[in-house]
């Protein structure tokens, strides 16, 4: 049993679309009644029955995190990607049923922080409008620094303008508006913390901006999901369960493991959290690596593999599974 | 010579490393008596640094040639201290007005460090921008668990409590929260029966 795998069935009671990208799906218990309360931050994983293809893709709650009586996830279109977020705008339908995972969080606030500042981009700005929620509730002091393509990308920027006005700032790319990182960092007052959700790009770009203005890692905090990546189709030996299985070219390690019956741990399915780590017992060919969670020179063994994000080519792969 | 090597002790008892200059855009030093070898240690390491730093020096018994060495080395503010307790206002102020990303070095007394530390703690300053370093006396800060007294520069074990009287066990059980040792009766079932005083680590 994985960690945050305990599951829940909900019926979709709203699905809204709120530009022409992202669209928004609320869920209620399919039982009634209520739903587990959650943390600021906190993401759940969607099961979604695609004909004979279960696909399991994490999306941060961006609801209030006290309200028992519903959910609320907002999905961005992506055409390019492997189906999960077209599967969501095209097929999920008001009054279907659906499956999703008790919430988990890898983005939850410090609490004992003076002061949240946050940097979204895009769809990045979900997992906050939670934690701000949370926020609320605390009085707690933050201020958010929001980037977007366009005004009318914007999710939820004049819902959170409306309501924070003092706190939160938008970032429009089409107006060459551009976030003034370094000066922002440089003039935090002591027990400020940093939260980043956008693409790679933008939480290296804090990351390293912060480390150089002498910022502690420990007060800098980011979460980035991460799509697996699909590649050339590659057969794996799945040592503990004595089962072989041909991993398809748009299917993850993970996925293809969960389709031969074997039940691995897992719990981002982005690469972030560890959970899924395996140990490789021989390969005969190239691991690639595209999670964030081991290290470097674990990358370079050759002896574990995050099967979330990460593939293999060569000729053989025997994983202790 | 100002530096000793503490004996492995219990988890609960702090450990001191040595100074090293980071980037910043502001700098934080507090020291007292010989703790400003330290800093003079770490002003030769990197002189470029004092000019943003903000030196708070309480010279206790370790007279005024300390003080004029850091004068010597530049910094943006040396503010001499004729006590800790003297200097906590302007402490509290510097630190409320810190900015994240400054570096904060603690040198001397483990009184010192300890109650500073709890002061940038309080302010905010994360942990891991706060350096120490010990240097000079190794009397310690010492609470008393009976009456809650706090006995400054204890240098033998056991020792009487200035507050209360009782003849006090010096532990190494520390409380980051007080910034002090823990003192306990000795003789609490047999009064009178109190070992010879040691000085600690002797």
């Amino acid at each position: 049993m994985s960690a945050g795998t305990q599951k829940i069935p909900v019926i979709v009671t709203a699905k809204v679309p709120l530009n022409e990208l992202v669209t928004r799906f609320e869920f209620q218990h399919a039982e009634g009644g209520s739903l587990p309360p959650f943390s600021g931050g906190a993401h759940t994983v969607v099961e979604m029955q695609d004909g004979d293809k279960t696909r399991l893709n994490p999306y941060s709650l961006m609801s209030d995190p006290m309200d028992p009586s519903h959910y609320a996830i907002s999905v961005r279109r992506d055409d390019q990607g492997r189906g999960g977020s077209v599967f969501m705008h095209d097929k999920v339908q008001v009054g279907d049923r659906m499956v999703i995972s008790y919430p988990v969080n890898l983005f939850p606030l410090d609490l004992t922080a003076k002061k949240h500042l946050m940097f979204a981009g895009g769809i990045g700005i979900t997992p906050f409008l939670s934690q701000i929620r949370q926020l609320e509730r605390i009085a707690g002091r933050f201020e958010l620094h929001y980037s977007v393509r366009s005004a009318a990308l914007a999710s939820y920027a004049e819902e959170l303008t409306t309501r924070h006005r003092a706190h939160v700032h938008v970032y429009h790319d089409d107006q060459d508006e551009r976030i003034a990182l370094a000066d922002l960092l440089r003039g935090q007052p002591p027990g400020t913390h940093v939260y980043i959700c956008g693409p790679r790009g933008m939480i290296d770009w804090v990351r390293e901006t912060a480390a150089d203005l002498g910022w502690p890692d420990a007060a800098v905090h980011y979460e980035e999901f991460l799509a697996p990546q699909s590649g050339k189709p590659f057969d794996v030996q799945l040592a503990a369960s004595g089962k072989t299985v041909t991993v398809g070219e748009h299917e993850s390690l993970l996925e293809a493991i969960e389709r031969a019956g074997v039940d691995a741990p897992y719990m981002c399915r982005g690469g972030a959290c560890g959970q899924c780590e395996t140990r490789v017992i021989r390969h005969d060919g190239t691991l690639l690596h595209n999670d964030h969670w081991l290290e470097d020179d674990e990358h370079a063994s050759g002896e574990k593999i995050m099967p979330c994000v990460s593939r293999f080519e060569g000729k053989t792969l025997v994983l202790d599974r | 010579m100002s530096r000793f090597t503490f004996p492995p002790s219990i988890p609960s008892r702090p450990v001191y490393g040595t100074l090293a200059p980071r980037e910043a855009a502001q700098h934080l030093m507090v020291a007292d008596a010989e703790g400003a070898e330290a800093l003079l240690d770490l002003a030769a390491a990197a002189p470029e640094i004092m000019a943003k730093a903000h030196v708070i020096y309480i010279p206790r018994n370790a007279g005024e040639a300390l003080v004029e060495k850091l004068r010597a080395t530049g910094p943006d503010i040396l503010h001499v201290s004729p006590s800790y307790l003297a200097s906590v206002p302007r402490l509290r102020r510097v630190l409320s007005d810190t900015v994240m990303g400054a570096q904060v070095y603690l040198a001397g007394t483990e009184g010192l460090i300890g109650q500073a530390m709890n002061e940038a703690l309080q302010a905010g300053i994360p942990l891991a921008a706060i350096q120490t370093e010990h240097r000079g006396s190794v009397a310690r800060r010492v609470q008393c668990v009976h009456c809650k007294g706090i006995t400054e520069d204890v240098m033998t074990d056991p020792f009487v409590c200035s507050h209360c009287g009782l003849n006090l066990f010096v532990r190494d059980h520390y409380s980051r929260r007080l910034a002090a040792f823990q003192g306990v009766c000795i003789d609490a079932e047999d009064p009178g029966e109190v070992p010879e005083p040691v000085e600690l680590y002797k």
